[in-house]
Order: C-alpha cells, then sequence, then structure tokens
C-alpha cells in the first residue's frame, strides 16, 4: 500500500509554480538561523534560481498558536520549507511544545527524516570516507510528548510504537536504498529490554525486507551501534530506525564527518517537505559572529533544489560548495578554521561564476 | 649504638606494617560462564602475586525457583555478598527461553543495583582513533526506559512507558557528586533531553540541580544528549563525569567504551544501596574461545583495580594497574583480540612478573 502512493508522490510535479518560478516557505528561526538563510537568499538571487521565498518569522520569543498555524498553512500552500532551528525553552510548562515538533508532525505528517552522512574532502577527521544514509521515523516514538505524574515524584513518559508508522518508515529506507543504489539495509533498536515496543518495529522492518530480495537486511541493537559507529564505521551503508536513536545515532555521524556545520537534513511526508541542517542546532554561541559554517544550510538548499526537480542548479550550487571546501584556508571555525561565513559564501558565488552560467554582479 | 637504634626502628615498622597486612578483605567472586573462569583464575592469580590482602569467596549465581515460585539467586551467593559487600563478576550467559530473567536483571534486583559507574580512559599502547580519553559515565540502573512496562493498546500499537521517579533522580546524582569529589574529578555533566521530554527528563535535571547545590565545590553543567554524543565524537576531552538515566547511559556507556577500545578492555562497576558494590567486565562469555587460553582478562582486571580502589587500597590498584599498563604498552606479550599472538597465561604471567619486580 505504501509503495504504491510513494511512486505516485515521485511522479508528482513539483508544487507551486507559477509563472515558471517556485515559492518556498522560509522560517529564519533562531541563532544562526536568520544569517544563514540570508545567504542563502543572497546565493540563489545571485545564481537566478528561479525560486521565491515566503518568509514566515515565527520564534521562540513569539508565543501565539496562531502565528504557529499561520506557519504550517504556508508550509502546506507552497509544499516546501526551508528552516532554521526554533530553540525550545525547556523550563517553560510541559504544555508549551518543541515548536519544531508541532511544525514537523501536526498536519504536515512529515514521517521520514533523512540525513546523508558523507565526508566531504578538505575535511579533516578522525574516520575518512563515510557515506552513511541515516533514516529516523520522525513522528512517534519517545517524541510523543505524553507524560504524566502518575503520583507526586514518580513521571511516566509514553513512548508509542505503531505498525503503520514503523512499516511506513521501513518501506521509505528500502525505496531510498533501492533508488541510490545501496546494498544493505540496517535496523537500529533495543528490542532485547523494550520486547514490545521495538519487537514491533523490528518485526515490521523484517516484513518489508522480505518484499525486496535485492537489498540486504540486517539488525543491530543501539549500544553495539554507537560502539560500531566509532570504531568500524565503514560497514554501515543505510541505516533505519525509530526516533530517540535516530537522534542518537544521526548527531554520532555528523560528529564522524566533522560536525554539525557539515550536514544537510531533510523531512519528508507524502504531500510536505522541509529541509533543515541535520542535527538542528540553534548554534546560539555563535550567532551574529560571522563564524557559523554555511555548508549545512547551502547544501539542504540544494537537497531542496533537487527536490523541486532543479537538478542543475542544484548540482552547480553542490559542486561550487565542494570546490570551496577543498580550500582549507576558507574552513569556518567549526572545522579547524579561521575564516568566516560571508568569505566562505562569497568563494562558493566565485566558484559558480567561473563554472559558466548566467548570475547577477558579484 | 646508632646503628642499634636503627635497625630496631626498621624491625619495628615491619613487624607493623605485618600487622596490618593481616587485616584481609573477603571478596565474592562470581566467575561466570563461557570465558569467565579463566579470566577470574587470571585476576586470582595476579592478585596473589601482588600480595593485595584478598580472600576470595567463589559463589555460583545460576537462578533458581525459591519458595513461592519466585526466582532468586542461591542464598550461599547472597548471604556471601550481604557479608563481604564487595564483588567481582565475570560474564553471564543470557538464557535464551529458560524461563528465568537475565541473571544480571536479577543481581540488580537483589541488591539494589543503581549506579552504573565506568571510568573510560584510553590505554596507552592500544591505539584507537581518540587519545587522552578520561571520563567517567555514571547510569542509573533502575527504572527510566528499562522499567519493562509495556503494553498493547490496540493491535498495531504498542506503548512503552519511561518511569523517572525523584528519589532515584536524586540518589544517582548524589552517588554522582560524591564520586566526583572522592576522585578529585573537576566537573559533573547532567545528559538530558528535558526540550523534548519536559516532565521526566525535566524532573531528574531538576534533582541534578538541587543536589548540585550542596556540592559547591565541583562544576556542574546540562547538556542534550544530541549534542553530547556530536561532542562526544569530535573531542571527548572536554568531558569528565556524565550522569545521566538509564537509556542514555546505556548508549554513552558504550560509546565510551568504543572510543577507548570496545569492551575487552572496559572496567565497570555497580553500585548499590546497603554499601554493596559488585565489579564486573562487560563483555560477553565467547563461548567460541572459551577453555582455549586465548581470553584477555584485561576489562575483568581492570575491573578489579576499580574495586581496590572502592575498598581504599590505593597502592595496590596503582601497582596492578601499571602492570597491566606497562604490559599492555610493550606490546611484546598481547592477546589476540589486543594484536599479539600470545595466550592468556602468557599475558597473565608477564603481569605477575612486572608487578612482582615492582616490589
Amino acid at each position: 500500500f505504501t509503495s504504491k502512493t510513494l511512486m505516485q508522490s515521485n511522479n508528482k510535479p513539483p508544487p507551486a509554480r507559477y509563472g515558471g518560478r517556485h515559492t518556498v516557505t522560509l522560517i529564519p528561526g533562531d541563532g544562526i538561523g536568520p544569517e544563514l538563510l540570508n545567504h542563502v537568499r543572497e546565493l540563489f538571487r545571485f545564481s537566478c534560481v528561479p525560486l521565491d521565498f515566503e518568509v514566515v518569522n515565527i520564534n521562540s520569543s513569539i508565543t501565539s498558536e496562531d502565528d504557529i498555524n499561520n506557519a504550517i498553512t504556508a508550509i502546506r500552500r507552497n509544499g516546501v520549507a526551508l528552516k532554521g532551528n526554533l530553540e525550545t525553552n525547556h523550563t517553560l510548562p510541559p504544555s508549551h511544545k518543541s515548536r519544531n515538533n508541532v511544525l514537523r508532525y501536526t498536519g504536515l505528517d512529515l514521517y521520514a527524516n533523512v540525513m546523508r552522512c558523507q565526508s566531504l574532502p578538505g575535511v579533516q577527521t578522525r574516520h575518512k570516507n563515510i557515506d552513511i544514509i541515516i533514516i529516523r521515523e520522525n513522528t512517534e516514538g519517545e517524541y510523543s510528548s505524553l507524560e504524566h505524574e502518575s503520583v507526586p515524584g514518580v513521571v511516566e513518559s509514553l513512548k508509542i510504537i505503531t505498525r503503520n508508522n514503523s512499516l511506513r518508515i521501513a518501506d521509505y529506507a528500502f525505496q531510498l536504498a533501492r533508488e541510490k543504489g545501496r546494498r544493505r539495509v540496517t535496523a537500529v533498536h533495543k528490542a532485547n529490554i523494550m520486547k514490545l515496543a521495538d519487537g514491533l518495529f523490528l518485526q515490521c522492518c523484517r516484513e518489508v525486507a522480505s518484499g525486496y530480495p535485492d537489498i540486504a537486511f540486517d539488525s543491530m541493537i543501539v549500544d553495539n551501534t554507537t560502539m560500531q559507529l566509532v570504531s568500524k564505521p565503514h560497514q554501515f551503508d543505510v541505516m533505519v530506525m525509530p526516533n530517540l536513536y535516530g537522534n542518537v545515532v544521526s548527531n554520532v555521524c555528523a560528529g564522524l564527518v566533522g560536525g554539525p556545520g557539515l550536514v544537510p537534513g531533510a523531512n519528508y511526508g507524502h504531500n510536505y517537505a522541509v529541509f533543515e541542517t541535520a542535527t538542528r542546532n540553534t548554534g546560539k554561541s555563535i550567532a551574529g559572529r560571522n563564524i557559523a559554517n554555511p555548508t549545512a544550510m547551502l547544501l539542504a538548499s540544494c537537497l531542496m533544489l533537487d527536490h523541486l526537480k532543479l537538478h542543475d542548479y542544484a548540482s552547480m550550487i553542490r559542486n561550487a560548495v565542494f570546490a570551496t571546501m577543498n580550500e582549507s584556508l576558507l574552513h569556518t571555525p567549526d572545522i579547524g578554521g579561521q575564516g568566516t561565513t560571508s568569505e566562505m559564501v562569497q568563494s562558493v558565488m566565485r566558484n559558480i561564476k567561473s563554472s559558466g552560467p548566467l548570475t547577477t554582479e558579484l | 649504638q646508632i646503628f642499634l637504634l636503627w635497625k630496631s626502628l626498621i624491625l619495628g615498622q615491619l613487624i607493623l606494617g605485618n600487622f596490618f597486612a593481616f587485616q584481609v578483605h573477603t571478596v565474592t567472586l562470581i566467575p561466570g560462564d563461557g570465558i569467565g573462569p579463566e579470566i577470574s583464575t587470571a585476576v586470582m592469580k595476579i592478585f596473589e602475586a601482588a600480595k593485595v590482602p584478598i580472600q576470595w569467596e567463589e559463589r555460583n549465581v545460576t537462578a533458581i525457583k525459591g519458595p513461592g515460585g519466585k526466582w532468586m539467586i542461591p542464598p550461599e551467593a547472597k548471604e556471601s555478598m550481604d557479608r563481604s559487600k564487595i564483588g567481582l563478576k565475570g560474564p553471564l550467559k543470557t538464557p535464551i527461553a529458560a524461563g528465568h530473567p537475565s541473571m544480571n536483571l536479577l543481581l540488580r534486583k537483589t541488591f539494589d543495583l543503581y549506579a552504573n559507574v565506568r571510568p573510560c580512559v584510553s590505554i596507552e599502547g592500544y591505539k584507537t582513533p581518540y587519545t587522552d580519553v578520561d571520563l567517567v559515565t555514571i547510569r542509573e540502573n533502575t527504572e527510566g526506559e528499562y522499567s519493562g512496562i509495556e503494553h498493547v493498546i490496540v493491535d498495531g500499537v504498542v506503548q512503552s512507558i519511561k518511569l523517572i521517579t525523584e528519589q532515584a533522580s536524586r540518589r544517582i546524582a548524589e552517588y554522582a557528586f560524591e564520586y566526583a569529589r572522592n576522585n578529585q574529578r573537576s566537573s559533573v555533566t547532567a545528559v538530558h533531553k528535558a526540550n523534548i521530554m519536559r516532565m521526566s527528563d525535566g524532573l531528574f535535571l531538576r534533582k541534578c540541580r538541587e543536589v548540585a547545590e550542596n556540592y559547591k565545590d565541583v562544576k556542574f553543567t546540562e547538556m542534550y544528549l544530541d549534542t553530547v554524543c556530536l561532542n562526544m565524537v569530535q573531542d571527548p576531552t572536554q568531558f569528565d563525569v556524565l550522569v545521566m538515566p538509564n537509556l542514555y547511559g546505556d548508549i554513552l556507556s558504550d560509546l565510551c567504551a568504543g572510543l577507548i577500545g570496545g569492551l575487552g578492555v572496559t572496567p565497570s562497576g555497580n553500585i548499590g544501596a546497603n554499601g554493596v558494590a559488585i565489579f564486573e567486565s562487560v563483555h560477553g562469555t565467547a563461548p567460541d574461545i572459551a577453555g582455549k587460553d586465548l581470553a584477555n582478562p584485561t576489562a575483568l582486571l581492570l575491573s578489579a583495580v576499580m574495586m581496590l580502589r572502592h575498598m581504599g587500597l590505593h597502592a595496590d590498584a596503582k601497582k596492578i594497574e601499571t602492570a597491566c599498563y606497562d604490559t599492555i604498552r610493550d606490546k611484546k606479550v598481547l592477546t589476540k583480540d589486543l594484536g599479539g599472538n600470545s595466550k592468556c597465561s602468557e599475558f597473565t604471567t608477564e603481569i605477575c612478573r612486572r608487578v612482582q619486580d615492582m616490589d
């Protein structure tokens, strides 16, 4: 059932195109979000990408529910969004839910979080040549926000796993693996302890795996997975897992390839897609200082362009970013250099100009 | 005459020294399954060579059905532990379809082992991509996500309950700060996900903050679990003592073990209520190499060293630890998993030799 609808959505024409130009919702967020997204806009203008941004300003200081609903409507209207991270103040009462999550689940049903951790040339890391795709269930699991205090001093938090969502994400994983020519999918779980919940997830993965005999399937317990990732990361190809383990594993992998400034992330649903940096950091401490690494956000915008079928623009920008990455003098502090964000973006623009197509003035 | 005075002083010291050496501590030894017995023998041999004042009481902990049909550990084992308060345990086989729960779980419940402590220190001579790791993970071991409370709500929807209580959170936080103080560690970091699990991790965090107020000499910080993971694989030297609930502790302690070389070289200790402490090696039983004199006793040995420090026998601990690290660093006599091709007994003999040379 799910594979058919997925195929249909792949054949659907890209959304919101008027007069040959796309419109995409832009959510600046907090911390380094606004400055990085400004650079993205600058770069798109320079490269004459046929795309307009509809800016929706929600951040942690705005408290009204209406604003969140307006943002969701804007994303629904345009079908695609590019966003910075919204800070969650966890000293506020539990009814004040994480805004990022509200955007992801409520009404948008962005059930698959996909992150490709690829070692970039020119970046020094302990492990080389890593290329792992992580697919994380994005709507349920530990992030259900269902908690209550049954007696004073005793809190229960519910982790929900459903058959439908597990089948859905497993199917997405195998489809993606097949599409990208990957050989193996590994399910990450803790079914030896959480026998019913993770057991259900694992069982669903196995069921879906039987429908894809061309792709190998195995499973690994989450604590062993993290241990293997730091010692032998090359054994992993595509990984699929529930929400919380996805959070842990994606951060470990992002660290392995060089840090939060380098990895783009994407959230896909049947009808909508939202692109952001993979590790979802607000970068509060480096905001406004022109030292944030724009790579993750730039690559996320390339993922967005691919989604909109603007492949030529995506490749052009992506290649320019990789070329810039090769110059270690331009590296920002998070990967050991002393460059600034604007210098990096300028270099990307220069690389685009020299590769030929029509651009505006530098 | 001065010479005679000197001689009597030295003789007096020798007599006093022997007197203190007579204070022998009893430790319950649980060899375990698979390679358990041979690595336990290795540890006993090394302790004998180092003349550590410890008397071992070997016990078996295979589950038996007690009165009322409840599974429990044999009464001799329980009695020995309650008396000696200190235990050293090898790997235990996890039974599949044996009808009784895992032995580790049974031990945990019997002695209320609430804190799992894993010091992760880079071993000079056993090279990993990470050097200079020196941190301790302290994991709450009784509740959290491992409460085992799960239900099928309707067909196809399962809920698993994560339980966080004020009491357990306060207890683990207090242990973490005490440990930091007693072991000269400068900071304690609470690891949580309170942005998502507002009430449960929020409660855990609040208790840590409250306990931190009483330990102003130790620096207290808080960090999200994902940020810890991200930073840990880039720069593990920024972490000192980490305290966290059960699941995060499970993942992070194994992550840190991976940084220093895996479960074959990582020590671990479980602290319980009533002063009970059981130190153990956390690797598996390795049935494929059991009985072939190929096992690596390092994990159990380092856990035994941790045990000595817990008992206050710091000089003995240092001696054995140094002998072990020196042997690994020299690379002449190493077991297969460490990259050499010596037998377990040869590795043990080498450490014994170094220990004796130090005296």
